[in-house]
């Protein structure tokens, strides 16, 4: 078995494993070693991946901080209920083509005067007919654009499990070859394949074809030193001693009996509130305050009001005995 | 594709992890990209490749840990990366099976004893050599084990080792003691890695396949004559057949019906274009969700078909997010929120013994449904009754009935008495299955996901 040949030289950050975190970890993020392999894999490999976990644990992040680090263009398609291969790959410009034909009808009645019968002015306009239908009236869209980005490109389509099976038939296709045939243009395949990135949050099962087709990467809710890691590189103002703390009691926090318990995003969220309040400790009063930016349900929120003393208490005493 | 990676891919598809012919290329691709050398980056690669779900991740990681390490017959102390190197270090060995001599197995037992780690590895790979020519990844039962040692030791030519210590035991002497002492001591010592690697490769292969065998033996089985660990078992079939069926119900909830055009929003589409109609919408039937009534009969003579009914409705409540479930066994109950709030077991325990006693009286149930919850029966919902029909010669209010039957898209039946007994007695099969759309005879799980499956289809 060959190893596949990659069209780009070894001085982009693709080249090995360690070199994508360290490039994800120079646009602040904080990559692990099966997400930076998964985007390694994907690039060698050239197959997309699906990734798939929690809300707010940095999926969608992933492509974008992805696309930074490697200085690709980013393409985003949001998958929605009812998305067709029109909002998705590409469109006739009709309207710019009826204004066209309009400007262009003397210019045609011109051109077709001379012919004596019907037969003849078909001929002639027969030479013409592709003209509408060129490169020029085609409104490219996500899919078809990311084929033609020559300097490579990062495509998010994002929460695919939004969109109806149809659509997903149709990213087979397209994922499969990385090209788009459009009948009256022709084939255009990407010279340099994009990295694909799908994400899911589960809403639906995605089908098996579709899964098979896709390096599956899930994103789990990050143990202590990972959060630690990522909170203090998106919110690089806070105290050792606060972000302690902060992690502790957010980790705890996803262990009581919640509906939907914070990932990095609020964890993310309640930092940056609590450094605008000027907090240097987590004291109960302000975390009850605050903890509408952790939890998003009233009943969540309802639910872990008697335990607070003993997770700030703990989540205080954490800290002093990691040290 | 090497040796070691079929052979893994084999393992995982044994331990319940669907792994493609596409996906097993695509793992050969990415173990020549990675390569063997990185333990940690080849398991987060094999990961990325062959796991298609959090479920399947985790057995992914159990085989891989499992397979990629070293059967420990005396604690070996090398590396585990050591093991990846079998299927190169594997030549080595292809003289030990016809040397008339044994000199060379002796020795070689006797430096692994030794403790040197690289010794250890020499002989593990050699008897994975051997055991891979009997054909140890075929193993499917544990009493399988020393057959396959057995013939393990024989292919590493064991059995001239054995006559000669034969020889010495029949005729004792001072002289020969410590040789045959040795002899015995160097055999047992083979047969304990012999052992290691074969008990690995039941734990891969075998054992895997032996509960898949089981848990289709239990499927198929009277719903009534379970024993205790067919009830185990059975609860994680049954898991995964409702998760099939979800997957299957769960699509389509929208059918186009294409052919015919949505005038209306066709025009309002198009205002754009001055009304030139170039966006054509067309008309489609959005598909009902399913919405299921399950009615069971908790009394002692059907609380086991109960049991794995309910299992199944609450294993597929991603598909089914309409359900509303009740027991009775004289007066109806509903019994969503034991369900809901209960671990399952306990839940059922508790339902069994709360509603299970009492003398059965349909009637009663119906009534009671009609009185209280006759508003969760419409057009969209399938009615599921498990019971069978025998009501203590109460008046089984067949004018209810009926009347839920007109109301409701399906009543299906399913009754765990065979057709010959329906009316014989105090049952009143006959007279329900005038007006129930359909009546299925359900014994084993097998029926009860069939019978399930049908009641979806009529949303499809």
């Amino acid at each position: 078995m060959q190893k596949p040949t990659t069209p780009f030289s070894d001085t982009t950050p693709l080249g090995s494993i360690d070199d994508i975190t360290a490039a994800l970890e120079t646009v602040g993020y904080i990559s692990t070693r099966p997400i930076s392999t998964a985007l390694y894999l994907a690039h060698h490999l050239r197959k997309p991946v699906l990734i798939e976990g929690p809300a707010g644990v940095g999926k969608t992040d992933l492509a974008i901080s992805a696309a930074k680090a490697l200085q690709f263009a980013l393409l985003r398609l949001q998958c929605y209920e009812g998305l067709d291969d029109g909002k998705a790959l590409y469109e006739w410009k009709y309207g710019k083509q009826l204004l066209y034909t309009q400007i262009l009808k003397d210019k045609i009645g011109h051109l077709v005067a001379d012919a004596d019968t019907l037969d003849q002015a078909m001929g002639k306009l027969r030479g013409f007919q592709d003209l509408f239908f060129s490169r020029e009236f085609l409104e490219a869209r996500p899919l078809l654009q990311a084929m033609e980005q020559h300097g490579g490109s990062v495509l998010l389509i994002d929460e695919v499990d939004k969109s109806d099976e149809a659509f997903e038939a149709l990213l087979l296709e397209v994922l499969a070859d990385y090209q788009v045939t459009v009948p009256e243009i022709g084939t255009i395949a990407a010279d340099v394949p994009p990295l694909v990135i799908l994400t899911s949050n589960n809403t639906r099962e995605l089908g098996d074809a579709l899964k098979r087709r896709c390096l599956h990467l899930h994103i789990g809710f990050p143990d202590a030193a990972l959060e630690n890691r990522v909170v203090r590189a998106r919110v690089p103002g806070i105290s050792d001693a606060l972000l302690g703390q902060l992690v502790a009691f957010v980790q705890a926090l996803r262990h009581e009996n919640i509906r939907k318990p914070p990932s990095i995003a609020e964890a993310v969220d309640w930092a940056r509130t609590l450094i605008l309040m000027h907090a240097s400790v987590l004291d109960e009063a302000m975390v009850r305050d605050t903890l509408n930016v952790l939890l998003k349900r009233q009943s969540d929120i309802i639910a872990v009001q008697d335990r607070l003393p003993d997770l700030v208490r703990a989540a205080r005493d954490a800290p002093a005995r990691t040290h | 594709m090497d040796r070691a990676l079929a052979s893994f891919i084999r393992a995982l598809r044994s331990a319940g992890a669907e792994v493609s012919t596409g996906e097993a290329i695509d793992a050969a691709r990415t173990v020549a990209i990675i390569g063997y050398a990185d333990r940690a980056a080849l398991k987060a690669s094999l990961g990325l490749v062959l796991a298609k779900s959090v479920a399947e991740k985790v057995i992914h990681d159990q085989v891989f840990d499992r397979f990629f390490s070293k059967p420990s017959a005396s604690e070996a102390t090398a590396d585990d990366d050591e093991t990846l190197r079998i299927s190169d270090d594997a030549e080595v060995s292809n003289d030990a099976s016809d040397d008339p001599q044994f000199g060379t197995l002796l020795s070689m037992i006797a430096d692994a004893n030794g403790g040197r780690g690289d010794a250890v590895d020499r002989l593990t790979a050699v008897i994975a050599q051997a055991a891979a020519a009997t054909g140890v990844d075929d193993i499917r039962f544990a009493s399988q084990i020393p057959y396959y040692v057995r013939q393990t030791m024989e292919r590493m030519g064991i059995q001239p080792m054995e006559a000669r210590l034969r020889d010495l035991l029949l005729a004792p002497s001072a002289k020969t003691a410590q040789e045959a002492y040795d002899l015995a001591a160097a055999r047992d010592a083979l047969q304990r890695h012999v052992r290691a690697l074969v008990d690995q490769r039941f734990e891969l292969f075998g054992r895997p396949a032996t509960e898949t065998f089981l848990a289709d033996v239990a499927v198929n089985r009277q719903l009534g004559r379970m024993s205790s660990s067919d009830l185990e078992r059975m609860t994680a079939a049954v898991k995964r057949m409702a998760r099939r069926l979800a997957v299957k119900h769960a699509r389509r909830r929208r059918v186009a019906t294409r052919g015919k055009l949505d005038l209306r929003r066709t025009l309002r589409a198009n205002a754009g274009h001055d009304g030139v109609p170039f966006d054509l919408v067309f008309k489609y039937k959005r598909r009902d969700k399913p919405r299921i009534v399950a009615i069971c009969d908790v009394s002692a003579s059907v609380s086991a078909q109960a049991h794995f009914l309910l299992l199944f409705l609450y294993a597929l409540r991603g598909a089914v997010t309409d359900l509303a479930t009740f027991a009775f066994s004289n007066s109806l109950h509903d019994i969503g929120a034991p369900l809901d709030t209960l671990p399952f077991d306990d839940a059922m325990a508790f339902v069994l013994t709360e509603y299970g006693s009492g003398s059965t009286d349909y009637g009663q149930a119906f009534a009671d449904l009609a009185e209280r919850h006759w508003d969760l029966i419409d057009r969209r919902t399938t009615v599921l009754i498990l019971g069978d029909g025998r009501s203590n010669d109460n008046d089984p209010r067949l004018d209810l009935f009926r009347d839920m039957s007109d109301r409701a898209k399906r009543v299906v039946w399913l009754c765990p008495e065979p057709p010959a007994r329906w009316g014989t007695g105090d049952s009143c099969m006959h007279l329900y299955r005038t007006f129930a759309t359909h009546v299925s005879h359900c014994t084993s799980a097998a029926e009860i996901e069939l019978a399930i499956d049908d009641a979806l289809q009529a949303y499809a």
